[in-house]
């Protein structure tokens, strides 16, 4: 069983992208599960063709405690037979959200949620690792590969590299590793390149280029994965190739995280920043 | 196997009932739904758990409970006396739980033995940066300060679990480092219901991180045991050990009172566990029966004839030579208990007692005080489940009341109404029930007394109650209630 975490920037497009991929996964006839590591609860929608799944946290506060909780609850059956679980969470601003993601995960452990029949766990995990409770997925034992979803604008790959930046944490003292920069793209200037750059910095790859294409939005709000939705179309054929190569991916590494400097020097030498630009670094009328 | 039958004058299942009907008439309807269940006369004969227990406590009762933490710390790790056990948080949760139940230890304090106060003192910034890197420093200080340490725990408290931080790895870098095991117990307070979970945790620790990983060096011999779910409070272990030890059975760990951490990570080695308290031990006897088909068996050492049937049955296990050894003792024995019965009893005899304490004493303790001529009016947990309350059925008296984490409140009314001649229960429920004028026993700790387990505890728990129900003092106190 391999075990994947997904990061990137909010809004970035994270749980499309697991769910494309997984549907792609599903129909090269893997056995996956799918654990949504975000209060929002939205890592399965596409998957369960509703966002009414039942959250571990929404069970767990009507029942006052999780030891009353049953698996059959908690975990769903989607499209491809792909499982489903979403750990849920407080409404923003209050509670702690972290440790219902660490609440959830024990709890799929301990009921034996895990069973050895999979080939895949994605855990999708809301944009930033703010607390130790969003790391929880990449602790021992469980997600050992990572792949960061983002695209060329500046503050996604400010985030990937953030994101590098704790997987660095975690891979010194675990086998963390990670797999890949997913770009799902913008179509901001010099993507393609930049992202490539991006993931040679930092020692890893850029697994798929994901081009932006109005169809996920059509079959996301049928409440569908494009592959499902329609099968036959382009955008389709690239979540496939994802999973494929996802599903042969080798290449996993510890991450080299680059410094601020280093990534704006990368975006002046694609020419997204102008080096002789005297305005570079400086807030209007300072 | 068909039990006697035991009454109470003047207690039937209607009169228990109406009582505690009445008591929860004070309730809202809300509460009152909830706590009913918790409530029932006894059915001796059915052997069945009469109440419903291991939930949620009423929010705004006054109960008793405590937290998975206190189950770690105060109950299953704490007692094991050549490690270091430190309290990983901020610093009242250690200090408020330093000492405080009595599990007696031999050795030198900070050479051989460890019962002090370790905190990783949690600040704001650890809170915020989260406490990993502090920990470390502590566990590599502790090595150097204490090296005669065999092992270290890290118990966490409420706010590590709510930051997430990964003791676990901690503890597994640590270990290598420092070449010490580290054992990282995730016994968050807010994690279940009672201390029963905390308990149950720290089970699955000793499963994931201790059992089999040492050997014991003497070769394995037909009467090994272990005695397991033993705390030497009031150095009960101290009791029964050389009784065991006498009877011909050697006692290779005790878990975990006066423990030794290498002789319990051996203990995949017995040929027998001895349960004594089985709702905080039964997790791991029932492991080693299963992986190591290792047998198990709760038995009973309170009172002359809880102690000799819990030997005869050793004997019945293990054989002739056991069972000769066994009639020995019983019978050394047996003339200086009828002395202490012979003094005690009638000064004792109908007296009425009401217990509310933890793990086995609820049922464990009922024919030590029938012994003494008295009766238990009254039983219950704090933290048990169903399988305890199925335990308790038989030993009690049938109609009698059994309450699962009474409150404060349904406590005294049930006092009011049984008028018990003594109370035990914990540090929590004496002063109330002293001010009622009711002679009372903290019967956690055995009230900085003890042991009370054992021939040699038997005496001692005689002279206990009758000097708590007969003293004088009882008959100056005029209690305005």
């Amino acid at each position: 069983m391999r075990q994947i975490a997904i990061y990137g920037k909010g809004g970035i497009g994270k749980s499309t992208t697991t769910q494309n991929t997984v549907a792609g996964l599903a129909s090269l006839g893997k056995k996956v599960m799918i654990v949504g590591c975000d209060p929002k609860a939205d890592s399965t929608r596409l998957m369960l063709h509703a966002k009414a799944q039942a959250t571990v946290m929404d069970l767990v506060r009507e029942l006052g405690t999780v030891e009353d909780l049953e698996l059959e609850d908690v975990l769903k059956v989607g499209y491809g037979d792909v499982k489903c679980v979403e750990s849920g969470g407080p409404e923003p601003g209050v509670g702690c959200a972290g440790r219902g993601v660490i609440t959830a995960i024990n709890f799929l452990e301990e009921n034996g949620a895990y069973t050895p029949d999979l080939d895949f766990v994605f855990y999708d995990v809301l944009g930033d690792v703010v607390c130790g409770g969003f790391a929880m997925p990449i602790r021992e034992n469980k997600a050992e590969e990572i792949y960061i979803v983002c695209s060329g604008e500046m503050m996604a790959m400010y985030a990937a590299n953030n994101i590098a930046k704790g997987i660095l944490k975690y891979a010194s003292s675990g086998k963390v590793r990670l797999g890949g920069l997913i770009c799902n793209s913008r179509k901001t200037d010099k993507e393609y390149e930049l992202i490539e750059a991006l993931a040679d910095k930092l020692g890893t790859q850029m697994i798929h280029f994901v081009p932006r294409d109005n169809q996920v939005q059509r079959a996301e709000l049928r409440r569908m994965t494009v592959i499902e939705y329609s099968p036959d179309h382009p955008q389709a054929t690239e979540y496939r190739e994802l999973a494929r190569k996802i599903s042969e991916n080798k290449m996993l590494v510890v991450p080299k995280p680059l410094t601020m400097d280093e990534l704006e020097d990368l975006l002046m030498e694609f020419g997204i920043m102008e080096a002789d630009d005297p305005n570079v670094g400086k807030a209007e009328g300072a | 196997m068909s039990i006697e039958i035991k009454n109470v004058e003047g207690i039937t299942r209607e009169s228990t009932q109406a009582m505690i009907d009445k008591a929860l008439d004070a309730y809202p309807e809300k509460g009152r739904k909830k706590r009913a269940p918790h409530l029932a006369p006894n059915d001796q004969a059915g052997c069945s758990a009469c109440v419903k227990s291991n939930r949620k406590t009423v929010p705004g009762v006054m109960s008793a409970r405590g937290c998975a933490y206190a189950g770690a710390k105060g109950v299953v790790w704490g007692p094991i006396r050549d490690m270091v056990h430190v309290s990983h948080g901020p610093v009242g949760c250690g200090w408020y739980s330093w000492g405080t139940r009595r599990n007696l230890m031999t050795g030198i304090n900070g050479v051989t033995n460890f019962a002090m106060q370790f905190t990783s003192d949690f600040q704001e910034k650890d809170i915020v940066y989260g406490g990993d890197k502090k920990l470390k420093q502590l566990l590599a200080e502790t090595r150097e300060l204490f090296p005669l340490a065999k092992a270290i725990s890290v118990l966490s408290e409420c706010p590590v679990g709510l930051i997430g931080d990964d003791i676990n790895a901690v503890a597994k870098q640590s270990s290598a480092d420092l070449d010490i095991p580290i054992i990282p117990c995730n016994c968050e307070g807010f994690r279940g219901v009672s201390q029963s979970l905390g308990h149950h945790i720290s089970n699955d620790t000793i499963r994931d991180f201790v059992i089999e990983t040492r050997e014991y060096p003497d070769p394995i011999g037909p009467y090994d045991v272990a005695l397991i779910g033993e705390y030497n409070i009031g150095g009960d272990a101290w009791s029964v050990k050389p009784l065991l030890e006498e009877i011909g059975l050697n006692v290779k760990a005790i878990w975990t009172g006066d423990g030794e951490i290498e002789k319990i990570a051996a203990t995949h080695q017995v040929r027998l566990n001895i349960i004594h308290c089985y709702r905080s031990m039964n997790y791991m006897a029932k492991v080693m029966e299963e992986k190591y088909g290792i047998p198990w068996m709760e038995l009973n050492f309170f009172g002359p004839s809880k102690i000799a049937a819990s030997l005869r049955k050793l004997g019945e296990y293990f054989g002739e030579e056991i069972r000769q050894k066994v009639e020995t003792v019983i019978a050394k024995y047996e003339p200086r208990m009828q002395a202490v019965i012979d003094e005690y009893r009638p000064r004792l005899e109908g007296k009425k007692v009401m217990l509310y304490v933890g793990g086995l004493r609820p049922r464990h303790t009922v024919n030590a005080y029938e012994e003494l001529g008295m009766m238990v009016v009254g039983s219950g947990y704090e933290f048990a489940h169903g399988d305890d309350y199925e335990r308790t059925a038989a030993e009690m008296p049938d109609a009698t009341v059994i309450y699962d984490d009474i409150s404060e409140y349904e406590f005294e009314q049930f006092a009011h109404e049984l008028k018990p001649d003594l109370v035990g229960s914990g540090i929590k429920e004496k002063y109330l029930f002293q001010k009622m004028g009711i002679p009372f026993r903290q019967m956690h700790s055995w009230d900085y007394s003890g042991p009370y387990e054992g021939y040699e505890g038997f005496a001692v728990f005689a002279r206990d109650v009758d000097m708590a129900v007969n003293s004088p003092t009882w008959s100056l106190v005029k209690s305005p209630f």
